[in-house]
């Protein structure tokens, strides 16, 4: 299978303090494919993943070097307006946050801050959202309810929907299912299946059987390290790295 | 009884008097206040300004302090929020969890707090003399707004401080700037406990007579300009109970009836603000 190279991130280290969470990764990210990356916990999936929006500018005493291409610009480039990449991508935590707002104003948040006023297109942007994250026949006759009302599944494709309407190019899931029941979890599924078409997707997960059903791609990461990379077949049936064997055979977790 | 029970038991007793103790000063003070201050009340007290000059007169009202407590707490709270909001918008959001800068201004805070209002009434004075004001609304104003200055921020401070990290990274991930977040996420999910802060600092600003006996001044009439002295509840008390006339020292009850009421209803509309704006919280 052949792979177009969306986000190419090289030799990246960051550092929390004197801990050092990522080491030295090279690894290209394919376009309009699911990429699941798995490792145990700590191993510096997150950090990663975080690396990508640059979130983790936010963490205290942190240090990045290395560089993360993006259409062909660095991330990490000083003269980077950060909004801007952000804006490419949305991002699902491991636990739904919707903003302190209706339901309505969480999905036009981002529209809004991006400059979108006008009452008429919003409309059409919350409603065509919403549908794309399979929400709207739930919520069309309370789009104005509080979105903190909605269940945790619900408010997980709220967060899909909110996302999704900066028209983002990369949509970052942190283990975007761990804090959902099976149905729930099992809707975000179809959703990123059916989202491959248009976006690249990035998705963090310590559920193996979840790489098994998604990933077009696996990166495999042990302490900081990255150990193994290829296409999901290559990887989860056949893998080279011992440490990389163990693991999907459980042994390491 | 086992040792572990009675020290259980022995606990337990604390906690019911100390709650009695509380409890029981509330109450004193509001029947003691209520007892003597609802026979010297009638309408005129607050609907006139009094007759007689500095309360000396049994006639007429209070309603100059009324009008200038309110002013001048309401003044003071506009003034305060501005400031506070700002820092603390910029201590929890800006500012870098390790910053020497932020843990400074939290231990500047905690230290004003602790500060007697009477500093903060001669404190205000001296600016007035620096800036050539006179007594007036404004020095009082600004001398109340420094008192309530650390209270507000500090409560503020601690409401925000609970909101959780992956909020701001919601906010961030969709290409907000941190301005945006600060007000469209954060303060708003803080919302009810701003509210609180105001409050508080609302409650403690009206209801105090040292910082305001320099810098606000006295006056019979209503104020009408900010240049101007205005009276106040607190120290319409002071005057009423410092006088040897028994009727003018029962009307000080009346007027401290008028101020626990005043503060009684904002508390309870706070209240009832706070619930409604508490349904967006995000948890």
């Amino acid at each position: 299978m052949e792979f177009k190279t969306h986000i190419s991130v090289q030799n990246l280290d960051v550092f929390y303090g004197t801990e050092r969470a990522l080491k030295d990764i090279t690894v290209d990210i394919p376009d309009k494919k699911i990429t699941v990356i798995i490792g145990p916990s700590g191993c510096g999936k997150t950090t990663l993943l975080k690396s990508f929006n640059r979130l983790v500018d936010s963490m205290d005493e942190v240090k990045v070097s290395g560089k993360v291409f993006l259409d062909g610009e660095n991330i990490f480039d000083p003269k980077v307006e950060i909004t801007h990449i952000r804006k490419k991508m949305g991002l699902l935590s491991q636990k739904p946050f919707p903003l302190p707002m209706s339901i309505y104003d969480n999905v036009a948040y981002g529209p809004r801050i991006h400059g979108i006023r006008d009452k008429k297109e919003l409309g059409r942007i919350v409603e065509h959202y919403l549908k794309q994250s399979s929400l709207w026949d739930e919520v069309k006759d309370r789009l104005h309810a509080p979105a903190s009302r909605l269940s945790l599944g619900q408010q997980q494709r709220l967060c899909l929907a909110r996302g999704l309407a900066v028209e983002p190019e990369i949509i970052l899931g942190d283990e975007p299912t761990s804090a959902l029941d099976p149905k729930s979890s099992q809707r975000i599924e179809q959703r990123f299946l059916e989202l491959k078409r248009e976006y690249t997707i990035v998705i963090v997960t310590h559920i193996l059987r979840q790489a098994m059903r998604l990933a077009d791609y696996v990166v495999f990461l042990y302490l900081g390290e990255l150990i193994e990379h290829g296409p999901a077949e290559d990887i989860l049936v056949d893998p080279k790295e011992e440490m990389t064997k163990e693991y999907i055979k459980g042994i390491i977790s | 009884m086992s040792r572990r029970n009675i020290e259980e038991n022995v606990f337990k007793g604390l906690m019911v008097v100390s709650t009695l103790i509380i409890l029981s000063t509330l109450v004193l003070i509001l029947a003691t206040v209520t007892v003597k201050g609802l026979p010297a009340l009638n309408l005129a007290m607050i609907t006139q300004t009094p007759k007689g000059g500095y309360y000396l007169g049994k006639e007429g009202g209070v309603l100059n302090a009324i009008v200038g407590s309110l002013y001048l707490a309401g003044g003071a709270t506009l003034l305060a929020i501005s400031i506070s909001l700002v820092v603390v918008l910029y201590l929890n959001v800006y500012a870098k969890k390790d910053s020497h800068l932020a843990a400074f201004t939290r231990f500047s805070f905690d230290v004003l707090w602790g500060i007697p209002s009477i500093v903060y009434g001669a404190f205000g004075f001296t600016i007035m003399i620096f800036f050539g004001l006179r007594t007036s609304l404004l020095a009082g104003i600004i001398a109340v707004s420094l008192l309530i200055l650390p209270i507000m921020s500090r409560a503020m401070d601690e409401v925000i401080r609970m909101v959780p990290e992956e909020l701001f990274d919601a906010s961030y991930a969709l290409g907000a700037t941190r301005l945006e977040t600060a007000f469209k996420v954060i303060a708003r999910q803080a919302l009810p406990g701003i509210l609180t802060a105001v409050l508080v600092a609302f409650g403690r600003g009206i209801g105090d007579a040292a910082s305001v006996i320099f810098t606000a001044g006295f006056t019979d009439s209503i104020p009408y300009s900010l240049f101007r002295p205005a009276a106040t509840l607190p120290l319409a008390i002071f005057f009423q109970l410092g006088t040897p006339i028994p009727e003018v020292q029962d009307r000080a009850y009346a007027s401290a009836l008028i101020l626990t009421v005043i503060i009684l209803i904002i508390s309870v509309v706070s209240r009832i603000l706070t619930k409604k704006f508490t349904k967006h919280i995000v948890k």
